[in-house]
């Protein structure tokens, strides 16, 4: 499934099209959550965020999309663009680099009378969705939809969709506009294998089209060599960073996940 | 007002013809005002689950009441808006504030809203009869002026509903993910529960502090039974809210029944129709 290794660009950012975490740390009310998390990430490249829960994944995320406050810089260095600094809700060289989000669970119950129409005209027009929808809002959804296959998805209740697609409809929403980003939290859970595939095949094609940094969190470690160019291991603090076979091979990895499992505790 | 009356002089009802029943025709303008307003914010109120916190904010109208009455003023009415923001403004600061459940947060400013109402009402052993007219409403002691001030009201709603309707159903469906695409959801729950708070005050008196939440719950929860898309679930909101009040008063009107509570029963029937309507 993996086509482009940006293996020349590993050694550092220099020039290159890149985001750069350079001691991030997060204190949420005398809780010490990501304690100086380091890392680099090439666009084109699609990186996996592991560890156990509480490891404060979605605080890296919340960081990343400048939902939390944190010390250390966050950097984003556009392709030949200057770098763009964020450091604690500043921007500094720039304007905050677009990040799509696709979150973990949005609550939809099953009677909400959403439309998907209604939902992404909703995210991205001016036109106020309880009035009819005009077709020119019409089209431009069918057409973001069609990104991820889901231009038949568009009459639908958003709360009568399976996991998978609403996860479809979620990433061609956080495709429009296209970021410089896209981080996607546990995208994984709740789709079935096909699902999975089809998520992951579309995931490959969206960053060889745009050359945008993925970044996702997934407890499914079996299928993360066929899809990640690098894994980072988190648990507080980044315990270890690189390839997918590095990191499942580690000594970190099979502390942080399998002696937890012989006392008993998760997974 | 005039162009109000002979409009209702083509109608064949007793009280439409010209010269007379003046009270009559100000409440069926007032209801044509009030229960849009309400089919609105229904739709929102019953989407970001807020139900019990517009029944909260009636007790805290009540209370401003009492309080604009203790001061002495003429228009306790505005007193009674000014606490009431002052409440959802008070509220929305906690509730981001704290870890506790929203609805726990509603309970403990309800109660303490309610108490604090009766007590100064019944201060120095005063008698609290004088405020059962609000736990009952009288739509027929509406005036003009009022009415003018509800049509401005409707009219910023409807404003404020075609700037940010957008931002504030995606703020109640996934407050991050709305975030993430640059909307400030926590201006976007203040001003909309601000405008919850305006509208419950200055309709209770009309309407009724015991059965108002039941016109900002009724008239969405029946159109979630059959609406399919935002556009029909306003539409049926909508109409359902308009037409329960005009039955509503006209049943008060021949059979003597308060006008609130006429209404709210037109819209549970309503809720019952479409409950067996309701899509599978």
């Amino acid at each position: 499934m993996r086509k482009i290794k940006h293996g020349k660009l590993a050694a550092g950012c220099a020039d290159a099209c890149c985001l750069k975490l350079d001691g991030l740390s997060v204190n949420l009310e005398g809780d010490q959550i990501l304690e100086d998390v380091s890392f680099h990430l090439h666009c084109g490249e699609i990186a996996a965020l592991i560890g156990p829960n509480g490891a404060g994944k979605s605080t890296l995320f919340r960081s990343i999309l400048g939902q939390t406050s944190y010390k250390g810089t966050i950097t984003f260095s556009p392709a030949g663009g200057p770098a763009i600094r964020l450091a604690d809700g500043a921007v500094v060289g720039g304007s905050r680099p677009l990040v799509g989000y696709v979150p973990q669970s949005p609550s939809f119950d099953r009677g909400d009378p959403v439309s998907v129409l209604d939902f992404f005209t909703a995210a991205t027009a001016k036109w106020p969705v309880w009035l009819p929808v005009p077709q020119k809002y019409r089209e431009r959804a069918a057409a973001s939809l069609r990104r991820v296959h889901g231009e038949d998805l568009l009459d639908r209740a958003m709360g009568a969709l399976s996991g998978g697609q609403l996860q479809r409809v979620l990433l061609a929403l956080a495709l429009e506009p296209v970021p410089h980003i896209l981080i996607l939290d546990e995208p994984l859970s709740g789709v079935d294998i096909e699902g999975e595939h089809q998520l992951l095949e579309m995931l490959d094609e969206l960053r060889t089209q745009y050359d945008l940094s993925i970044f996702l969190s997934t407890h499914d470690f079996a299928t993360l060599g066929s899809f990640a160019d690098k894994v980072i291991l988190l648990n507080r603090r980044v315990l270890k960073a690189g390839t997918p076979d590095e990191v499942l091979a580690s000594p970190e990895f099979y502390e942080t996940f399998h002696l937890r499992m012989g006392r008993g505790g998760e997974r | 007002m005039e162009l109000w009356y002979s409009l209702l002089s083509i109608l064949p009802f007793d009280w439409a013809q010209p010269g007379q029943m003046y009270f009559m025709k100000h409440a069926l303008l007032a209801v044509l005002v009030i229960t849009p307003l309400f089919g609105i914010l229904s739709t929102m109120v019953v989407h970001s689950r807020m139900s019990f916190f517009s029944d909260a904010l009636g007790h805290s109208a009540f209370t401003g009441m009492a309080i604009g009455a203790l001061c002495g003023f003429n228009q306790p009415t505005w007193a009674a808006v000014s606490f009431a923001i002052v409440f959802a403004l008070l509220f929305n600061l906690v509730r981001r504030r704290t870890a506790l459940a929203s609805d726990t947060v509603i309970g403990v400013f309800s109660s303490t809203a309610v108490a604090l109402g009766i007590f100064l009402s019944t201060l120095n052993g005063r008698s609290f009869t004088k405020f059962n007219s609000l736990l009952i409403g009288d739509v027929l002691s509406v005036d003009p002026a009022m009415i003018g001030v509800l049509a401005l009201i409707l009219l910023m709603v409807v404003i404020l509903w075609a700037v940010s309707f957008n931002q504030l159903m995606l703020s109640a469906v996934h407050p991050a993910l709305a975030d993430s695409r640059g909307i400030k959801v926590f201006w976007q729950e203040t001003i909309f529960s601000v405008a919850i708070a305006v509208v419950v005050t200055l309709s209770m008196t009309w309407v009724g502090l015991l059965v108002i939440n039941s016109l900002l719950v009724l008239p969405a929860a029946a159109a979630r039974n059959i609406a399919r898309s935002m556009w029909q679930y306003h539409l049926i909101s909508l109409v359902g809210a308009v037409a329960a009040g005009i039955a509503g008063l006209m049943t008060s009107y021949y059979m003597g029944p308060s006008a609130g509570a006429s209404i709210t029963l037109y819209l549970a029937v309503w809720f019952a129709l479409t409950f067996l309507l309701r899509k599978k």
